[in-house]
């Protein structure tokens, strides 16, 4: 979403001076290292950094799945840092909707199932459950596959399902971890469009990748190298993946 | 999320998994059913020997010589102080509310015909024996009471007795020779089967008075009293005391069909309890089983257990989808487990001379007991679950 001159849009979730430490057989790892960083709605963002910079574990904290050692995290304007795993967990639930690089959806399970699994543990009733599962995969361009099994359905499907599984209880967040790393490139790029689409309609995303040309898809990359934030920047010609799209040959079209 | 939501994703689970969910089950399913039937078998058997006992009429008193501590009597009572048919006449005069005294005198023998014999039981007793001997005649007729008081030469045969000697032959009318005797036959009874007084079918039945001169003796074992109020047992048993006290002092014994039932019911309810601990151990190890294919349930899907818990499910939800997957296993394992030991007591009742009761306490305990096997078993696996951490559970391959 462009920016609006002159308004300061709503910071959705915020990170102030997180450092994360673990042990790992035994040696002390300083994950990250003092990160301040803010999602703003509606914006598209990506966290991008190569393997070993604390990128996967900024998203971990990013998409609460885990608290930081220190600092703060600030979500929708309260402080979450020191919240219990079940508190974590219900919170995920209302406001991170996650697309993964193996898509994990849930074997021998239809789409629709894995679709509604969000609203199961949000505790909305069967039938309500059955029709924004539907509406959620009409999005993503599946409704007609709905009963299909993951196994039955190519790569960049099941990540469009896992899409649709993302958005179906409206997040403030959908949080992409490398979501093209197991795609063809056409696929991929599919992939891509469909969250550059959903973006523009007002979805926030944020992008996890060590790919700089993944990354470009955003508006903005925060950079983050040796567990700190090394560069943020506004990406200079954005890559459009509708556009990519339209130039690929037509015959390939996936259903 | 609810407990309905848990309970189908469990059995989604389970059915997603046929083949190792049936496995799994039928540790279960051989536990109860053994369970079930062993209990069954138990019950039937106690409820055969105490019933024949009861048949006898819970109205009956056994005196015999001798003191004891309330354990059953034998009969090798001190040789000294032994009844006689004085005594039973005393009785039958002095104790009101009575229907019957029978003085009993029994005695191993061999009766024969021609060149064929039996070795029998005597049983001995007055006219009256037939109120407390059970046993249905099938022909002829009991000795009566002129042949008594003649210390006649007669006797009813068991079937067995009849078998043996008469093969296909109406036996009454018919002599017999017992100890150098010639007796006439009488009467014959139904075969009754083995019972708790031994094989009742290899007996005959003989005057005591007769027994006495054919044996030479002068004594008789038992003295058995049936009151003609069961309600007034106690009050016959008393009167039964006063009488034998001067004769006898504290050398007698009186027993109830009531203590003698106790002790049967004790023994054998021991040994069904017996029974159904064998069987609760394969119950157990059918638990066992269930655990160890949690376990491995739970590290196959510890990538799902991720998932759930990165859209939002908390402990709870992972801890109640895990363990009601284990109950429901028991638990179908119990009902499938019920239905084959219960199929299987009622076929053996049917085709087998066992006897067998499934009590519906035998049911709800075994399906308890199973039900308790899944939470107990299935607790630890789920918890195991429910505690995995969402970020290594999604890295897991």
């Amino acid at each position: 979403m462009p920016e609006v001159p002159g308004a300061e849009p709503r910071i959705v979730l915020e990170t102030r001076d997180v450092g994360k430490q673990y042990k790992l057989d035994g040696v002390e790892v300083n994950a990250l290292r003092g990160v301040s960083i803010a999602i703003h709605s509606g914006e598209m963002v990506s966290i991008m950094g190569p393997s070993g910079s604390g990128k996967s574990t900024l998203m971990h904290i990013v998409g609460l799945l885990d608290r930081p050692t220190t600092g703060q995290v600030i979500l929708e304007g309260d402080d979450i840092s020191n919240l219990s795993p079940n508190q974590l967990a219900e919170l995920r639930n209302k406001y991170i909707g996650f697309v993964f690089q193996s898509f994990n959806l849930l074997a021998r399970t239809s789409a629709q199932a894995n679709v509604e699994l969000p609203l199961v543990y949000a505790g909305v009733s069967g039938t309500d459950r059955a029709r924004r599962a539907t509406d959620a995969l009409e999005r993503v361009g599946l409704g007609n596959r709905m009963g299909h099994f993951s196994s039955q359905l190519s790569g960049g499907q099941q990540q469009r399902v896992a899409i649709a599984r993302a958005l179906v209880n409206n997040p403030s967040i959908v949080l992409a971890d490398e979501p093209t790393g197991n795609l063809d490139s056409r696929s991929g790029i599919e992939v891509m469009a469909m969250l550059q689409d959903l973006n523009a309609q007002g979805i926030t995303v944020v992008l996890v990748t060590h790919d700089d040309r993944i990354a470009r898809h955003a508006e903005r990359v925060i950079r983050v190298f040796d567990g700190r934030v090394q560069a943020e920047e506004i990406v200079q010609n954005r890559v459009l993946a509708a556009q990519e799209l339209a130039a690929l040959p037509a015959e390939e079209v996936a259903g | 999320m609810n407990f309905a939501e848990s309970f189908r994703i469990a059995l989604r689970a389970l059915n997603a998994n046929k083949a190792r969910s049936i496995l799994t089950m039928l540790g279960v399913v051989i536990g109860v059913a053994a369970v079930i039937l062993l209990v069954g078998i138990g019950t039937g058997v106690q409820d055969e020997i105490t019933g024949q006992v009861e048949g006898l009429g819970s109205n009956l008193l056994f005196i015999v010589p001798g003191q004891y501590g309330g354990g059953m009597g034998g009969d090798q009572a001190p040789p000294s102080r032994r009844f006689t048919l004085e005594d039973s006449d005393l009785l039958a005069r002095r104790v009101p509310g009575v229907d019957a005294v029978v003085p009993v005198l029994q005695a191993g023998s061999t009766v024969k015909r021609g060149n064929r014999s039996v070795r029998v039981v005597v049983a001995a007793a007055n006219e009256q024996g037939g109120e407390v001997f059970s046993g249905t005649l099938a022909g002829g007729r009991g000795y009566r009471k002129s042949e008594v008081q003649a210390a006649a030469r007669v006797v009813a045969i068991g079937s067995t007795v009849r078998d043996t000697l008469f093969p296909g032959q109406d036996p009454v009318g018919k002599t017999v020779t017992l100890e150098g005797q010639r007796f006439m036959v009488v009467g014959y009874y139904e075969s009754m089967g083995g019972g708790l007084a031994g094989d009742q079918d290899s007996q005959v039945y003989i005057p005591v008075t007769t027994a006495q001169r054919v044996f030479n003796l002068n004594y008789i074992n038992t003295i058995v009293v049936k009151a003609n109020d069961p309600a007034r047992i106690e009050v016959v048993k008393a009167d039964l005391r006063r009488v034998l006290t001067p004769r006898y002092g504290e050398e007698f014994t009186v027993f109830t069909q009531e203590q003698t039932l106790g002790l049967l019911s004790d023994l054998l309810g021991t040994l069904t309890y017996m029974l159904a601990g064998i069987a609760g151990i394969s119950l157990l190890v059918g638990g066992i089983g269930i655990m160890n294919i949690m376990l491995v349930s739970v590290s196959e899907r510890t990538r799902e257990i991720g998932i759930r818990k990165a859209v939002g499910a908390r402990t709870y939800d992972i801890l109640s989808q895990f363990v009601i997957e284990a109950v429901g296993l028991s638990v179908l394992g119990g009902i499938i487990g019920i239905s084959i030991g219960w199929g299987g007591a009622a076929l053996m009742a049917k085709f087998t001379p066992v006897p067998t009761n499934v009590t519906p306490w035998a049911v709800a305990t075994a399906f308890f007991f199973a039900a308790g096997v899944g939470v107990f078993f299935g607790v630890y696996p789920a918890w195991k679950a429910s505690q995995l951490d969402p970020i290594v559970a999604l890295r897991y391959e």
